[in-house]
């Protein structure tokens, strides 16, 4: 059991932290204190065209060489350590943030690394699979993910998300069941311009991190979670689906439902995403909520075994595993929606229909 | 000379035993038992039924049928001095070979005491936060699909009716077994049973015989080194085709049905004269390499309109190497048959030294396609020594996309397992064409065992793939964090 939270300002009006902090630390029961996390999208609008690097190293030696390995493969315009508060928190990694762009030109670089996306992702994985106690856990353009083991409020203090200020917040609360409580499996998780909160627990990820895995993603956090983000950025950003379209392949229809549909074109997407995307399907109770450039998502498993609402007002969706979460951020709410097993809900900003928004 | 050593009974290992207070000496036992090892004996004012001590195999046709409950079959006390080296088995083989000069043959599976690592494996379950889920009351979906896949949405599209995929209700298949080396009746019930249950038979490499016409959407059909039965018709008919390359039993050797064996029916679906062996070359001849299987897999998609084409290998040493090559040659799918498969005849020095297990080859082929990137470009159907639905589900989570089943259905239909399915002799009407033992399968019997069976499993593995909290088989498929070993090292 977890608790998830989203805020995002269609009119990208920028906030700090302080309605998606009261909006998470509500849902304490949903919570034990062994980890929670926040991303926020528009914190870097003057590096908003650099790669956001957000590395957590276990003491100063991993540091070192991650930085090494950072200045190899990157050009690196900016640095500097994630301020901190740890005046409470004594015991956590070090952290530090650098704005980046692919450091090779294209013609030098592997068929695999063709786009500066697809180059920024190798090297992210590269480095959290060789360079021991060292982790990249957020590389997306003018966003960041500030994570770790505390309550949502001890995480808050810690990274000083009152100095930020954001269009787009996610927020989690963790209850770990199935893996340590750890820095680095603390959601949110993220790749490129994607970042999740996940509620639940992911049956299929044993499949899920074997299929990643063939097309050079690989889990090194020790969380379930974690594939969907990728799985996501392999869908959308790689294989070209939409929101909707990514939506079905991890959640699909019933093959009775999809038999039962009488229009051939519809029938036919159907059953090429299911037999094409097998196993990149999730299986297991989950609540999922997506925070991209273009805006956010939420979906369920197709049963429903873990709660979402959401709520639109005044320019602002609200998204939260309990609708008293949705109040706390928000009063006066009028319309709130809880989406039916399966069903995603979309929210794009204004002005903005990026192609996986239709 | 010591006599006793070439003496034929010296050979049996089993005795019936008659209990001749129930017994009313109706002599049907001895009908019964097609190796001639009862008589009845007159005795005083009535019959009884006398064990030769001659053959008898433990089949258990006569215990299985006598009306009076009066039979069972006993080990015959056989006291070899105990040996760390010498055991029993290969004493007597030595005895048998130097009383002939041939070579032993046998049939079944290989009975051999070697590890068999599926049951070294469990399955985790789910507790508190990933609920198990109820099969009885929830979704479950066990469809399968078979065949080249794109990688992506994209390459699907532009693809679009290139490549068939063939639709399974739950990942399992019958295994090849051809018209020949098991009944005609078997056959069709094998045939039935598929159809009705959505999932696929082989037909083995005997060709087609006509009474299965109404079954053939079901059915994958061989090409096997001896080409028999392989007609223009032929490839017309099934929903794919399979080119057998090797077997499970009997890894790189080919085929022989003797001729006593080669009947009326037979002659007629194979093409060959009655009464000739049937004889299969262990190598393909028109394939010396992969490049010529290649060629050999496009022809068959050109005659057959581009059906699904599957390459069955035995598993052995560097199989994922081969797989690799049969995948990049243009194979749909690849069959890996493991060294407990079975067969109708093979000689006993290959079938249990020969190939290694099938759960073996499979992690290693499922891992190699995977690390190269094409593992979606074929399907993986594994055989041998599957024994029931957990040994399905366990080569699902190690990577298998669907499971055949051999000697499961023979069992399913009467077979003790008795290895003598060579002998053409088969009591329970199963691996034999003799007309009057073939009739004692009767194909609707069949059709209902092997139907209860197929439906048991298929709870079963709803129940498995739910105790793990997942509803469709596609999550549980490659998912090894299911297993864990239990001392596998």
């Amino acid at each position: 059991m977890c608790g998830i939270a989203g805020l995002i300002s269609t009119k990208k009006i920028l906030e700090n932290g302080d309605r998606i902090k009261r909006g998470i630390s509500l849902m304490n029961d949903r919570g034990n204190g062994l980890g929670a996390g926040y991303a926020a999208y528009g914190i870097y609008p003057d590096f908003k065209d650099y790669y956001a690097l957000h590395l957590m190293s276990a003491n100063d030696q991993s540091l070192k060489e991650a930085e090494q390995f950072i200045y190899k493969h990157f050009e690196v315009a900016f640095t500097r350590p994630i301020p901190v508060w740890d005046k409470k928190i004594k015991d956590h990694p070090v952290f530090q943030l650098f704005f980046i762009l692919p450091g090779s030109p294209v013609e030098e670089r592997l068929p695999e690394e063709e786009t500066d996306n697809d180059y920024v992702v190798a090297k992210s994985m590269l480095l959290n699979r060789t360079i021991a106690g060292a982790y990249i856990y957020s590389n997306g353009k003018n966003l960041g993910i500030f994570k770790g083991v505390g309550t949502p409020l001890d995480i808050y203090d810690f990274f000083k998300l009152d100095q930020y200020a954001g269009y787009s917040w996610l927020a989690h609360n963790r209850f770990p069941t199935n893996t340590p409580g750890w820095w680095g499996g603390a959601h949110p998780f993220n790749m490129l311009e994607w970042s999740i909160v996940h509620n639940g627990e992911i049956s299929s990820y044993g499949t899920n991190r074997r299929y990643l895995e063939s097309f050079g993603y690989y889990c090194q956090l020790q969380t379930d979670s974690e594939a969907v983000a990728y799985l996501i950025d392999l869908l959308i950003r790689r294989h070209g689906l939409s929101i909707k379209e990514a939506t079905i392949v991890l959640a699909p229809p019933y093959w009775k439902t999809i038999d039962r549909i009488s229009d051939p074109e519809e029938k036919e997407l159907l059953l090429l995403l299911r037999s094409t995307y097998e196993k990149a399907m999730l299986n297991g109770p989950f609540a999922v909520l997506t925070a991209f450039n273009g805006g956010m998502f939420s979906l369920t498993d197709n049963t429903k075994l873990r709660p979402m609402t959401a709520a639109s007002h005044d320019g602002y969706t609200y998204f939260a595993s309990e609708i008293a979460s949705l109040y706390e951020m928000q009063s006066g709410l009028e319309d709130i929606v809880t989406p039916r097993a399966g069903q995603p809900i979309i929210t794009c900003f204004e002005k903005e229909v990026i192609a996986a928004c239709k | 000379m010591n006599q006793s050593v070439t003496q034929p009974g010296y050979q049996s290992l089993f005795q019936p035993t008659f209990d001749l207070e129930r017994c009313d000496g109706c002599g049907d036992c001895a009908l019964q038992c097609t190796f001639n090892e009862i008589r009845i004996e007159p005795r005083g004012d009535r019959k009884i039924p006398v064990a030769n001590r001659l053959s008898c195999g433990a089949c258990h046709r006569c215990e299985a049928t006598c009306p009076r409950q009066a039979i069972y079959i006993e080990e015959k006390p056989l006291a070899l001095r105990r040996h760390g080296i010498w055991k029993t088995a290969d004493i007597k083989r030595v005895h048998q070979q130097s009383a002939s000069g041939a070579v032993n043959l046998t049939g079944f599976g290989s009975d051999s005491d070697l590890p068999t690592y599926w049951d070294r494996m469990v399955f985790n379950a789910s507790q508190v936060t990933n609920p198990a889920i109820d099969p009885q009351r929830e979704p479950m979906e066990t469809i399968t699909t078979l065949g080249r896949k794109a990688l992506s949405k994209k390459e699907s599209l532009a693809k679009k009716g290139e490549n068939q995929l063939i639709r399974l209700d739950l990942p399992i298949v019958f295994a090849p077994m051809s018209y020949g080396s098991i009944s005609l009746n078997l056959q069709k019930a094998l045939a039935r049973t598929a159809s009705e249950h959505g999932m696929l038979w082989y037909s083995g490499e005997g060709g087609l015989h006509e009474d299965l016409y109404p079954y053939t959407n079901y059915s994958i059909l061989q090409i096997a080194s001896g080409r028999f039965g392989v007609t223009p018709d032929y490839f017309q008919r099934a929903r794919a085709y399979q080119i057998k390359i090797g077997q499970g039993a009997k890894p790189g050797i080919g085929g022989h049905l003797p001729g006593e064996k080669v009947l009326p029916g037979i002659s007629e679906t194979r093409m060959i004269p009655e009464g000739s062996d049937a004889i299969s070359p262990a190598p393909q001849h028109d394939i010396y390499s992969i490049e010529d299987l290649r060629l050999l897999i496009y022809a068959i998609k050109e005659a057959s309109n581009y059906k699904p084409v599957c390459v069955k290998i035995a598993a052995v040493h560097n199989a994922p190497a081969i797989a690799s090559g049969i995948v990049r040659a243009g194979a749909d799918m690849i069959y890996i048959d493991g060294f407990r498969g079975g067969s109708g005849a093979t000689p006993s020095i290959v079938r249990d030294n020969t190939g290694i297990p099938t759960e073996l080859a499979l992690a290693a082929v499922d891992q190699r396609l995977q690390d190269e990137g094409i593992r979606h470009q074929a399907s993986i159907i594994i055989a041998g020594g599957i024994r029931n639905s957990a040994d399905v589900m366990k080569a699902i989570a190690l990577g298998a996309d669907a499971v055949a089943i051999g000697s499961v259905a023979l069992i399913a239909c009467g077979c003790h397992g008795c290895q003598r399915c060579h002998s053409g002799k088969c009591p329970w009407g199963i691996t034999t064409n003799n007309p009057a033992l073939g009739k004692r399968l009767d194909p609707d019997w069949a059709y209902q065992r092997l139907s209860n069976l197929i439906k048991g499993w298929h709870h079963e593995i709803e129940e498995i793939m739910g105790l793990n909290g997942i509803y469709y088989i596609g999550s549980f498929r490659g998912n090894r964090f299911i297993l864990r070993g239990v001392g596998l090292t």
